[in-house]
């Protein structure tokens, strides 16, 4: 396939997505000022025991932006976007090198509280994951565990949690039901509410919509993109569709390899490998 | 033929007339029958014994009728009165075996009366068979009096007479004027009662301590004890005022007597201080004797036995049952729920982690007595005695904790049940989704404060239901209590209103224990049948009852967390 057959086929994607993706940064991640940069990935390997599931990777993720990571089903982004909450710890065989520098502090240093790390990189799973409470416990679980806020003051942060999470118009009159009574796309912005409420500078969302059905999934597109405005939100996801729509950065990662890590406009118009083309036209994945 | 082969349902009608028996095997009915039957002996088996628990239980509150019956053989004429207790017949050899007199008798079978006829003191013994030929006349006398004593069992007889310091009286009404002071005698032994149980058990109870006191002071080489003796003679003084309220209270209670009747014409007096109610069975309403039957059951319920346990209530046996499945619970729980946290969260799981999980599950079968001696052994003799050598110098040689009680029994039936809970924690905890977990963590909880926030609250159903099977265990054990603190008779409540209040140290009564005592050990052994059977069904109650509470709120923990763990 030559230069000029890949352009087209490019460009036929465009047509598809012109739509979606918006007028967006073109600029290439890697070459961001530090200022600029969240998350500072580099050099990271990941070993499950012997097998090695992230290769090599680097990454600089942009403040106040959407990246998304897309890639085929076990490729290893589950297991990147956990690296960035130290959520690997908890998986005894887990061996990591390389670094991740939050905001320039490497995440990794003695010194890095793990709890107090996890508050300020909140994350959202896959399934819906509200805990057997009502609602308003949800919400102020993690303001409990972190700060001694008086009542008011508690209800005013789960109140805000809550519009942040374009939830509260929902279930403002039911604070005290049950959250497991909620719908699965309710329940997704009820984590979202509880993760946003403890005020976190990133927010890593892994396929947060692959279990809600389209309406669902809608709604947590909307709210992504209103998020963007105050946190640096790392996406997971499966559907490029998705990816396209919500993201600014999108970073293409192959059997535990960072392929491609570019602006979303370049990755979906004119990416550089020939793996990305072939994954973005859905050649595999 | 043909067509059988296109048609399967004829097929199949073919091959049932062909075969068959073994068609019908094939099928799989038989097994479902099998099955069926196995389960419906099981429930005829569970409710027979429990009705019949019940029944023969329950009947013996009921105030039945006093006969008068009239009979005569060979020995002579004689009358008897009582209530009928039993019915049977036997056989004709076994009558004759009995000695009795071959030519009264051609049928087969013979039947029999067992009569409850009291009186145990002056015309022993208390139950007698008659023989139905042998019955001359039989009526209900509607005088007919039954009392029922302190000591001696019940007494059945008429009443002939009241007398105050020994002088006859003559009221208008001998019945109304009985129950009179009948009552009188009731306020006044339990007002003895309170001063023994009240005032001079806590005047005994703190000169106990202050002998310690001195003893421990002595220990150290201390010589001076006038404050200890001042307040030892404090409260002798008191002990001797207590002493003579009580005395006072007993000269009360000698002050009536009266004289009955009984069914041989022999006149019996019996002092009144010794009956705790009299009733006149013969002229009973319906409603009437359902009031005394109630108020039977309650007596049983809520007092103390009498006369080596055949008479009177089994209170603090109930109490005993009760207090120490409770504290097993509250000692097992946190014990084993400890255990499997640390199996399930915290130990990494391999072949050693299995090992230990197979002998937790083993544990469950060894036998009770092997627990019992176990306890003897470790807890009370071991653990038991050093606690004595190390804090309870004062009282030795006499042990504190290096004899049976409450506390090693409850430990040692923890012990027992420590498996059920363990194996139903860890189960709890298998079930509780990994995604609420990393949710947790996820926020910034430690480990520890996703345990106490999410994991065990969820796992609480599972961790009840591990105590639910406990406590069906324990309060059915009986044998290695034998070894480790129940006994027969307990001079006081493991509770009561003297500092500490519990008291962990005495020894106890149990249910089980007291059937056992009642069945075998009891000099009276037909008095005590119906107790028995009374004290077996209450046991069953009181299982049945501590079960469906943890059930419950097993069952409202359960419905909270349903939804999360599906
Ligand atoms: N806990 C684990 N232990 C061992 N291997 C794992 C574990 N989790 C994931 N893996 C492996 O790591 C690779 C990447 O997995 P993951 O990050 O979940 O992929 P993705 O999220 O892209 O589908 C897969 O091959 C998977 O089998
Ligand atoms: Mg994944």
């Amino acid at each position: 396939m030559n230069e000029n057959e890949r352009s087209t086929d490019a460009s036929a994607r465009v047509k598809l997505d012109s739509t979606l993706v918006g007028s967006r940064e073109s600029v290439s991640p890697n070459q961001l000022p530090e200022s600029e940069t969240c998350l500072h990935v580099q050099d990271l390997s990941l070993y499950y025991g012997d097998k090695i599931a992230l290769k090599d990777i680097s990454m600089r993720i942009p403040r106040k932006r959407v990246t998304a990571l897309i890639g085929p089903s076990g490729c290893g982004k589950s297991t990147l976007i956990r690296c960035f909450n130290r959520m690997n710890d908890l998986i005894d065989s887990v061996n990591i090198e390389g670094r991740i520098e939050l905001n320039g502090l490497e995440i990794h240093d003695k010194e890095v509280d793990v709890s107090q790390l996890r508050r300020r990189v909140g994350m959202v799973f896959q399934r819906p994951n509200p805990f057997p409470k009502t609602i308003y416990e949800n919400v102020a679980y993690g303001l409990r565990l972190s700060e001694k806020l008086p009542k008011s003051e508690l209800d005013d942060r789960v109140e805000w949690g809550l519009k942040s999470a374009a939830l509260w118009d929902e279930v403002q009159d039911r604070l005290n039901d049950s959250a497991l009574g909620l719908s699965g796309g309710q329940q997704q912005r009820l984590v979202i509410a509880r993760a946003v409420a403890v005020k976190p500078s990133v927010l890593l969302l892994d396929e947060p919509a692959s279990a809600l059905d389209p309406i669902s999934t809608l709604k947590i597109e909307e709210l992504i993109a209103q998020l963007k405005a105050d946190y640096t939100i790392v996406i997971v996801t499966h559907n490029m569709q998705q990816a396209a729509r919500v993201s600014d950065y999108t970073g293409f990662l192959y059997l535990g390899e960072m392929i491609e890590f570019d602006s979303t406009v370049t990755i979906f118009t004119n990416p550089t490998e020939q793996k990305t083309e072939d994954y973005i036209t859905g050649r595999y994945g | 033929m043909e067509t059988s082969e296109k048609l399967p349902q004829d097929f199949g009608a073919f091959h049932r007339q062909q075969l068959g028996i073994g068609l019908w095997f094939k099928s799989g009915d038989p097994w479902i029958w099998l099955t069926a039957t196995a389960v419906g002996a099981c429930i005829v088996a569970v409710l027979g014994l429990l009705g019949l628990i019940a029944v023969k239980g329950l009947s013996h509150f009921w105030p039945s009728d006093v006969v008068t019956i009239n009979y005569a053989n060979d020995f002579g004429e004689f009358r008897i009165a009582g209530e009928i207790v039993q019915r049977e017949s036997i056989g004709r050899n076994q009558y004759l075996e009995a000695g009795s007199n071959s030519t009264a008798i051609e049928t087969d079978q013979v039947e029999r009366w067992m009569i409850k006829s009291g009186n145990r003191r002056i015309n022993a013994p208390d139950f007698r068979w008659v023989y139905k030929h042998e019955i001359v006349q039989q009526l209900k006398a509607t005088d007919m009096l039954v009392f029922e004593r302190s000591e001696w069992g019940n007494a059945y007889g008429t009443l002939v007479g009241i007398k105050e310091h020994g002088q006859s009286i003559e009221p208008d009404n001998p019945w109304i004027e009985l129950q009179k002071r009948i009552d009188r005698v009731t306020d006044l032994r339990d007002e003895a009662r309170r001063i023994q149980k009240g005032a001079i058990n806590r005047i005994n109870y703190k000169l106990e301590k202050l002998r310690l006191e001195k003893r421990k002071r002595e220990l150290k080489g201390e010589l001076d004890f006038t404050d200890i003796e001042i307040e030892r003679d404090r409260l002798n003084a008191e002990y001797l005022v207590e002493e003579q309220r009580l005395r006072d209270i007993i000269t009360q209670l000698e002050r009536d007597e009266i004289e009955i009747r009984i069914a041989d014409g022999r006149i019996s007096t019996i002092a009144l201080r010794n009956i705790i109610r009299a009733w006149l069975p013969n002229e009973m309403s319906f409603w009437q004797k359902l009031g005394h039957y109630f108020s039977s059951i309650w007596i049983f319920l809520s007092q103390e036995s009498r006369e080596a346990n055949t008479e009177g209530g089994v209170f603090p046996a109930l109490f005993g049952t009760v207090l120490m499945v409770l504290l097993m619970s509250v000692l097992v729980t946190p014990f084993g729920v400890i255990a499997a946290l640390y199996l399930r969260e915290y130990a990494k799981q391999g072949p050693f982690v299995q090992l230990i999980r197979i002998a937790v599950n083993n544990l469950a079968g060894v036998p009770s007595i092997v627990y019992g001696v176990f306890g003897l052994g470790f807890f009370i003799y071991l653990v038991g005695g050093s606690l004595d050598d190390l804090f309870f110098q004062a009282a030795q040689p006499a042990p504190t904790f290096g004899t049976p009680g409450l506390m090693w029994a409850s430990l040692t039936l923890a012990l027992l049940t420590v498996p059920v809970v363990i194996v139903s924690t860890e189960e709890g905890l298998t079930r509780i989704p990994s995604e609420l977990r990393e949710g947790s963590l996820a926020l910034g909880a430690t480990k520890a404060e996703t345990m106490f926030k999410i994991i065990l609250p969820m796992a609480s159903p599972s961790i009840l239901t591990g105590v639910i099977l406990a406590i069906a265990r324990a309060a059915g054990e009986v044998a290695p209590l034998m070894l480790v603190g129940v006994v027969k008779l307990a001079p006081t409540l493991p509770i009561d209103g003297n500092f500490p209040f519990l008291h962990l140290d005495r020894k106890f009564m149990h249910l089980g224990f007291h059937i056992y005592d009642l069945g075998f050990q009891s000099p009276n052994v037909d008095a005590a049948r119906p107790l028995v059977f009374a004290t077996a069904f209450l046991l069953v109650l009181i299982i049945v009852a501590l079960n469906l509470t943890a059930i419950t709120l097993r069952n409202r923990l359960e419905a909270r967390y349903r939804e999360a763990l599906l």
